[in-house]
C-alpha cells in the first residue's frame, strides 16, 4: 500500500472544495472495496477523506413522494428498512443477494454505486494490460479468461462488468443520484450515472472528481411494490452474479401497463433494457411475451470465448424473473 | 490385563482445545511473540517463464525500516549439495530460493524484503522494479498431451510403478459387449486452509528455532537441517496449532527456507507469512488431471476389462504424479486392469498432495464411469458395484484386512431411501416445480497408512500422567484423541492426563498426512502408555508393602488411577500410593511403534465408504443445490465419535467444493493465475451445504494396527464429486465429465 494522508470530514459542504483542491483524493466510506484495491496497488490515492461521520445515513420519505436514501446508509440498513421492503422489494432483495452480512454492515450506498469491476485483469497489477487501470494498455480479458465478463455494451477497449446488485435494482427503479460539487448540486438520472466503456473505460461513472454523492432518491411508484430480484451465481451465496435480473410489472385488465427490466453481471453498467420493456408494455403477461422481451433484451448481445452461455442464461433469467413478478404462471 | 478403557477411547468428547480456539486463545505460528522480530515479505514474479534480467532495489533499500533486500543477485549461495531443499520423495520439493534468476511460474519468489514492520516491508517490496527476459510459457495440459512422459513411479513412501497391466486389458475392454469409454477431467485446485502458511525463524549461533505452520514438524526439521548442513538436534521446530492443511502444509515450501536464510543474514528472528495470493502456485495444488477411462462388462454386469490412463501437469523443474489410478487398481474385482500415469510440464507451480490425492480425482472418473456402465446395462448402480465386489485386492492379490463396504452400501442406501431412485431411474423423471431432482451414489476408498512413530508416557507420583509425542494437530482433533488414547490406556480419567504435542524436542512422529496420525502416533501413544503401566504393575507386585504383592501381573487391572486385583477389587491401591511409597517421583517409558511388515504383506488395508446424495438442478439456470447427503463408512475403530464424524463431514464439504465450484484458473496465453483469492476461487459457503448424515459401520480388524483404526481425514471427500455428477445426470440427463459442475455446463441449448 502506498503512503497516504487521512482526514475526517466534518462538514459535507466542505468536501467538494477539498476534492477540487487536491488531486488524487479518494472518499472513504465503508472501505469494503477501496481498501482492498489500495492493498492490491490498483488504487493509489494520496489522500483519503473519511466521510463516515457525516450525517448522511438517513433513509426517509420525501415529502413530495418517494424515498431518499442517504449516501452513508449501510447496505444492511437499507435492505431492512420498512420504507424499502414495503415499497421497493426488488432493492431489498438485491442488497441481501450481495456480499455477506459483515460486508453489508460496513458497505455504504454511495460506495456501492462506485464499486469497481471484479475483472481479474483490472484487480491484479501483475497483468500488464488493462485499459481501465492503465489507459492505453489494452484489454487483458478480451481474449483471456472472460467467463465473468460483459455480453452487452462492451467495447474492444473493455469488457468488464459492474459488480453491484443494488445498482441493478436502482436502475430498474429509475433512481436519481444526488450529488454536490463546488458549484452546487445536481441530480443524475440513474441510467446516466454509470457509463459504457467506449474508448474510456477508466471512467466508470459520470461523477466529476470533485463531486460528492449525498443521496439516492427513489421515485414514488406503485409498480415498484410488485418487483423482484433474481440472481444466478456459481454458489448459493457470497458470489458475484453471473447474471441477475431486476424486474417490476404493473398489470391492468390483463395487459402490462408498466414494466421494468434491468440486468446485472452482463455489462459495464447496470443494464436497463428498454427494448425488453417495450415488448412488455401493452402485451399480456404471459410466457410468450416474456420470451419476446428476453429476446429483445439480448438482441445485440455478444459472447466471448468463455462467457457466451450468459446470453442464454440472461434470456431464461428474464423470463424466470418476469414470471415470478407476474404472480406466477409457475413458481420460480 | 486389558488396559483399554472403552468409556474414554471412542467417546464423543469435546475437543480439549475447543474452548481455547473459539475464544481466540490459541496462538498459531505467525502469532507467536518473538522478541526482536523483523518481517520478511516475498517479492513474486509477475511472469510465468523466463528469467529476471534486473531488479532495481534502490528505492526499496532506502525505504524507512528496511534492513535488507534479497534478490537472486545478492542472496548468499547455498551449498550445492543442499539442492534447493529437494530430496528423494515427491514431498521434498525443489524450491525457488533466490539461487538463480530463472522464472518458472507466476508468483515465484524472486526476492525478499526484510523490514522492521510488515507494512514497511510490504511497501518497500512494491517499490522494486523488475525487468525480465520473457519466454513463451507452457500453459495448457490438453494442448501438450503429446509431450507427456512417464514418471516411472507414483506414490509417496509406498512407491508403485506408474504403469500396471494384466491379462490384455485393452483387448478385454474392446471385446466387451457393454462398455464405456470417456475422457474425464478435474481442474487445478488449491487447498486454501483458513490459516495461511507462516514461519518465524531465529538463530542462536548454529542453533535454529522455527515456529512453522506445518503438517510435519520433523519434515521441516529435516529439510532445514539439510539446507544448512546442521545436525537434526540443532534445529527445533514448534507448531502447536494448525489452521488446516489438507496436504498443503505437508511439504516444506520456499517461505520456510527463506525465513531461515534471511534470519541468518540479518541476525534477528524473521517472520514470513504468506498472503492468500502467495499461497497459490507456491504451496502446491491439486494437479489438472486428464483421465481416459474405459470399462467393459458382459451382459450380466461382470466387469471384464478396465483401462485408465491419467495425465497431469507438473512444473518445468520438478515432478509430481497425481496418482489418480490407485483406486482403479484395487476397487473392483477384475483380472484385466491397465493403468498408466503420465506427466506434462507446464509453467505452473509444482502440484502436490491435496486431501485424498489420487483417490479424489481418480474416483471421479472411475465412479462416473461405473454409473455410465450401470445405465448402459440398465442396472441399479449399487447392484453393479456389488456384482463386482472385490473380496481380495486385485492389485496385491491378497485379502483385505477387513472390508465393511457391503454394509456401507446397504446401510447408506437404506437411510437415504435409494428405493426412490430404483423406482424412477430415468433422467429428468423427478421434479419439484422448476427444480429437477436427481439421486446419485459413489464408492469411497482410501488406504490405511501407517509409519514408524514414537511417544513417551510418564506416570507422576501425584497420580497424574504426562504423555508426549511430537506430532501436530491440523485442526482434526489430534490433541483430543491422543489424550483419550492415553487416558484410556493408562486407566486414568481425562483430567489426570496431560498430552503435549507440536515440538520437535518431543518423541519423533511422522507427517500428519495420508490419514495416518491415529494409526501411527496413536499406536505409539498406546504402546508407551501400556508399557509404563506395566512398569507400575511390576513395581507394585514386587513391593512387599503393596496389597498387590506377589500378584500375577496378568490379574491386575487399572482403572481410575488405581490398580486392583481383577478377582477382588478391594485389593489394590492408587498409582500415587505406589510411587510415593517407593519414593519414585515419576515413572517414564518411551516407545517406538512401527507397522507390522508381515501383516502388510498378507493383507490389503483400506477404509471404505458409500456416498449417496440428492441434488436439485434448476431447469432454467443450471444452478445445482445439494439437498441431502448420506454416507456410510468403514473406518475401523473411532478414537472419538464426534471428531471422526466432523472429519467425514468436512471431507464431504470439501468434495462439494470440488464438485461444484473449485478451479484455479490460469490465463491460456501466459499462465498467470486470474483467481488467486477467495472472492473468485469459490469454496462452499454454508448455504451450499446440506445436512450431512454420517453412518459408521463397525468392523473388527485385528491386522491393521493395535488401535484398529483405518484413518478418517481423507475418505470423506472420496466419491463425492462422482456421486454429485451421477445425481446431476439423473436429474437432467446431462453428463458432465469435467469438473467443476458450474451452471453453464447444465444450460442445455446455450452456446
Amino acid at each position: 500500500m502506498h503512503p497516504f494522508t487521512y482526514s475526517r470530514a466534518t462538514d459535507p459542504a466542505a468536501v467538494p472544495g477539498e476534492l477540487a483542491e487536491h488531486a488524487h483524493t479518494k472518499i472513504l466510506g465503508g472501505g469494503t472495496n477501496l481498501l482492498d484495491l489500495m492493498k492490491m496497488g490498483v488504487e493509489r490515492p494520496q489522500r483519503l477523506v473519511d466521510v463516515t461521520r457525516l450525517p448522511l445515513a438517513k433513509i426517509e420519505e420525501i415529502p413530495a413522494g418517494g424515498v431518499r436514501i442517504g449516501a452513508l446508509a449501510r447496505n444492511s440498513d437499507v435492505a431492512e428498512s420498512p420504507l424499502i421492503t414495503k415499497n421497493y422489494p426488488v432493492l431489498s432483495q438485491a442488497l441481501l443477494a450481495g456480499a455477506s452480512p459483515q460486508l453489508r454492515n460496513a458497505a455504504t450506498t454511495a460506495g456501492n454505486l462506485l464499486q469497481r469491476t471484479r475483472c481479474y485483469y483490472f484487480y491484479d497489477p501483475a497483468f500488464p494490460a488493462c485499459n481501465k487501470r492503465i489507459p492505453g494498455s489494452g484489454c487483458g480479458a478480451l481474449e483471456g479468461q472472460n467467463r465473468i465478463h460483459a455480453i452487452l455494451g462492451a467495447s474492444e477497449a473493455c469488457i468488464a462488468t459492474h459488480p453491484s446488485d443494488m445498482c441493478v435494482a436502482m436502475a430498474a427503479l429509475d433512481a436519481v443520484v444526488q450529488v454536490r460539487g463546488p458549484k452546487g448540486e445536481r441530480s443524475i438520472p440513474f441510467k446516466e450515472f454509470h457509463r459504457l466503456p467506449g474508448e474510456h473505460p477508466e471512467h466508470d461513472t459520470t461523477l466529476a472528481t470533485d463531486e460528492l454523492i449525498y443521496a439516492v432518491d427513489l421515485p414514488d411508484a406503485a409498480w415498484a411494490k410488485n418487483s423482484y430480484y433474481l440472481k444466478v451465481r456459481d454458489r448459493a451465496s457470497y458470489a458475484f452474479a453471473l447474471v441477475s435480473v431486476a424486474a417490476a410489472l404493473a398489470v391492468d385488465g390483463g395487459k402490462i401497463r408498466t414494466a421494468r427490466v434491468a440486468l446485472g453481471g452482463v455489462a459495464h453498467k447496470p443494464w436497463r433494457s428498454e427494448a425488453a420493456e417495450e415488448k412488455l408494455v401493452g402485451a399480456s403477461a404471459d410466457e410468450a411475451t416474456f420470451k419476446a422481451a428476453a429476446e429483445a433484451a439480448l438482441k445485440h448481445a455478444k459472447g466471448y470465448k468463455y462467457n457466451a452461455f450468459k446470453i442464454e442464461l440472461a434470456k431464461r433469467s428474464i423470463v424466470r424473473a418476469l414470471t415470478q413478478v407476474s404472480g406466477g404462471l409457475q413458481a420460480a | 490385563m486389558d488396559s483399554r478403557n472403552p468409556d474414554i477411547i471412542g467417546a464423543p468428547l469435546d475437543r480439549t482445545d475447543g474452548r481455547l480456539k473459539v475464544t481466540g486463545g490459541v496462538r498459531y505460528a505467525s502469532e507467536i511473540n518473538v522478541p526482536n522480530l523483523v518481517y520478511g515479505v516475498i517479492v513474486n514474479s509477475t511472469i510465468s517463464a523466463g528469467s529476471v534480467a534486473g531488479m532495481d532495489t534502490k528505492a526499496a533499500e532506502g525505504s524507512p525500516g528496511v534492513l535488507v533486500v534479497f534478490t537472486p543477485f545478492n542472496m548468499p549461495k547455498l551449498p550445492k549439495q543442499s539442492s534447493m531443499g529437494a530430496g528423494a520423495t515427491p514431498a521434498a520439493k525443489k524450491l525457488a530460493l533466490l539461487q538463480e534468476p530463472d522464472v518458472n511460474y507466476f508468483l515465484q519468489p524472486i526476492g525478499v524484503v526484510v523490514a522492521d514492520t510488515l507494512e514497511r516491508a510490504t511497501h518497500a517490496a512494491s517499490l522494486i522494479k523488475v525487468t525480465y527476459d520473457e519466454k513463451k510459457p507452457l500453459t495448457d495440459l490438453v494442448a501438450h498431451l503429446h509431450e507427456a512422459f512417464s514418471p516411472g513411479q507414483i506414490g509417496g513412501s509406498d512407491k508403485k510403478p506408474a504403469d500396471s497391466s494384466e491379462n490384455a486389458p485393452t483387448a478385454a475392454l474392446h471385446s466387451a459387449p457393454r462398455r464405456v469409454e470417456q475422457i474425464y477431467q478435474t481442474p487445478i485446485e488449491n487447498h486454501n486452509p483458513l490459516e495461511p502458511h507462516a514461519t518465524i525463524a531465529s538463530w542462536d549461533g548454529d542453533r535454529l528455532t522455527v515456529f512453522d505452520a506445518t503438517q510435519g514438524i520433523f519434515t521441516t526439521r529435516q529439510r532445514l537441517a539439510g539446507l544448512f548442513g546442521l545436525h537434526d538436534e540443532n534445529v527445533r521446530v514448534i507448531c502447536h496449532y494448525v489452521g488446516g492443511g489438507f496436504g498443503s502444509k505437508g511439504p516444506v515450501w520456499a517461505h520456510t527456507m527463506l525465513a531461515a536464510m534471511c534470519a541468518k543474514e540479518v541476525k534477528r528472528p524473521v517472520k514470513i507469512a504468506l498472503t492468500r495470493a502467495q499461497m497459490f502456485n507456491n504451496t502446491g495444488s491439486r494437479a489438472h488431471t486428464h483421465q481416459s477411462f474405459g470399462v467393459g462388462a458382459d451382459d450380466s454386469g461382470k466387469i471384464t476389462g478396465i483401462v485408465h490412463d491419467v495425465t497431469n501437469n507438473t512444473s518445468t523443474f520438478d515432478e509430481f504424479p497425481e496418482q489418480a489410478t490407485v483406486a482403479t487398481r484395487m476397487l473392483y474385482a477384475c483380472d484385466s486392469i491397465q493403468t498408466t500415469q503420465r506427466l506434462v510440464r507446464l509453467n505452473l507451480g509444482t502440484p502436490s498432495y491435496m486431501r485424498a490425492p489420487g483417490e479424489a480425482p481418480g474416483t471421479f472418473a472411475l465412479e462416473c464411469a461405473m454409473d455410465e456402465l450401470a445405465r448402459e446395462l440398465k442396472m441399479d448402480p449399487v447392484e453393479l458395484r456389488l456384482k463386482n465386489y472385490a473380496e481380495t485386492d486385485p492389485e496385491k492379490k491378497v485379502p483385505f484386512s477387513s472390508k465393511g463396504l457391503r454394509e456401507c452400501y446397504q446401510r447408506a442406501a437404506e437411510k437415504f431411501g435409494w428405493d426412490k431412485y430404483k423406482a424412477s431411474p430415468d433422467p429428468r423423471s423427478i421434479r419439484d416445480g422448476k427444480w429437477l431432482v436427481g439421486y446419485g451414489m459413489a464408492t469411497a476408498t482410501y488406504p490405511t497408512n501407517r509409519s514408524q512413530s514414537s511417544a513417551s508416557a510418564c506416570i507422576n507420583a501425584d497420580g497424574t500422567a504426562l504423555v508426549l509425542a511430537g506430532t501436530q494437530d491440523l485442526g482434526t482433533g489430534t490433541w483430543t484423541v491422543m489424550a483419550q488414547v492415553s487416558a484410556g490406556t493408562l486407566g486414568l480419567p481425562m483430567n489426570k492426563v496431560r498430552f503435549e504435542l507440536g515440538d520437535s524436542v518431543l518423541p519423533k512422529t511422522p507427517v500428519s498426512g495420508g490419514s495416518q496420525t491415529a494409526a501411527s502416533t496413536g499406536s505409539a501413544v498406546q504402546a508407551a502408555c501400556g508399557a509404563v503401566l506395566q512398569k507400575l504393575i511390576a513395581m507394585a507386585v514386587a513391593d512387599a508393602s503393596s496389597p498387590l504383592h506377589n500378584a500375577d501381573p496378568k490379574d491386575v487391572t487399572a482403572a481410575n488411577g488405581r490398580l486392583s486385583l481383577a478377582g477382588d477389587p478391594s485389593k489394590g491401591e492408587s498409582y500415587a500410593a505406589i510411587l510415593t511409597r517407593a519414593g519414585v517421583p515419576r515413572l517414564e517409558v518411551k516407545s517406538e511403534s512401527a507397522p507390522d511388515k508381515e501383516e502388510k504383506k498378507k493383507f490389503s488395508m483400506h477404509a471404505f465408504g458409500a456416498q449417496f446424495c440428492e441434488v436439485r438442478v434448476h431447469e432454467d439456470s443450471g444452478e445445482i443445490r445439494i439437498a441431502r447427503w448420506v454416507g456410510a463408512f468403514d473406518i475401523g475403530k473411532r478414537l472419538n465419535e464426534k471428531t471422526a464424524n466432523s472429519q467425514i463431514k468436512g471431507g464431504v464439504v470439501f468434495g462439494i467444493g470440488m464438485a461444484l465450484m473449485e478451479k484455479t484458473v490460469a490465463d491460456d496465453r501466459d499462465a498467470r493465475l486470474v483467481n488467486p483469492n477467495l472472492a473468485e476461487y469459490h469454496i462452499p459457503v454454508n448455504a451450499d451445504v446440506p445436512e450431512i448424515d454420517v453412518i459408521f459401520v463397525d468392523t473388527e480388524d485385528a491386522h491393521i494396527n493395535p488401535l484398529g483404526v483405518k484413518g478418517v481425514g481423507e475418505i470423506g471427500i472420496v466419491g463425492v464429486p462422482a456421486a454429485i455428477a451421477n445425481a446431476v445426470y439423473h436429474a437432467t440427463g446431462v453428463r458432465v465429465r469435467e469438473l467443476p459442475l458450474t451452471p453453464d455446463k447444465l444450460l442445455v441449448g446455450a452456446a
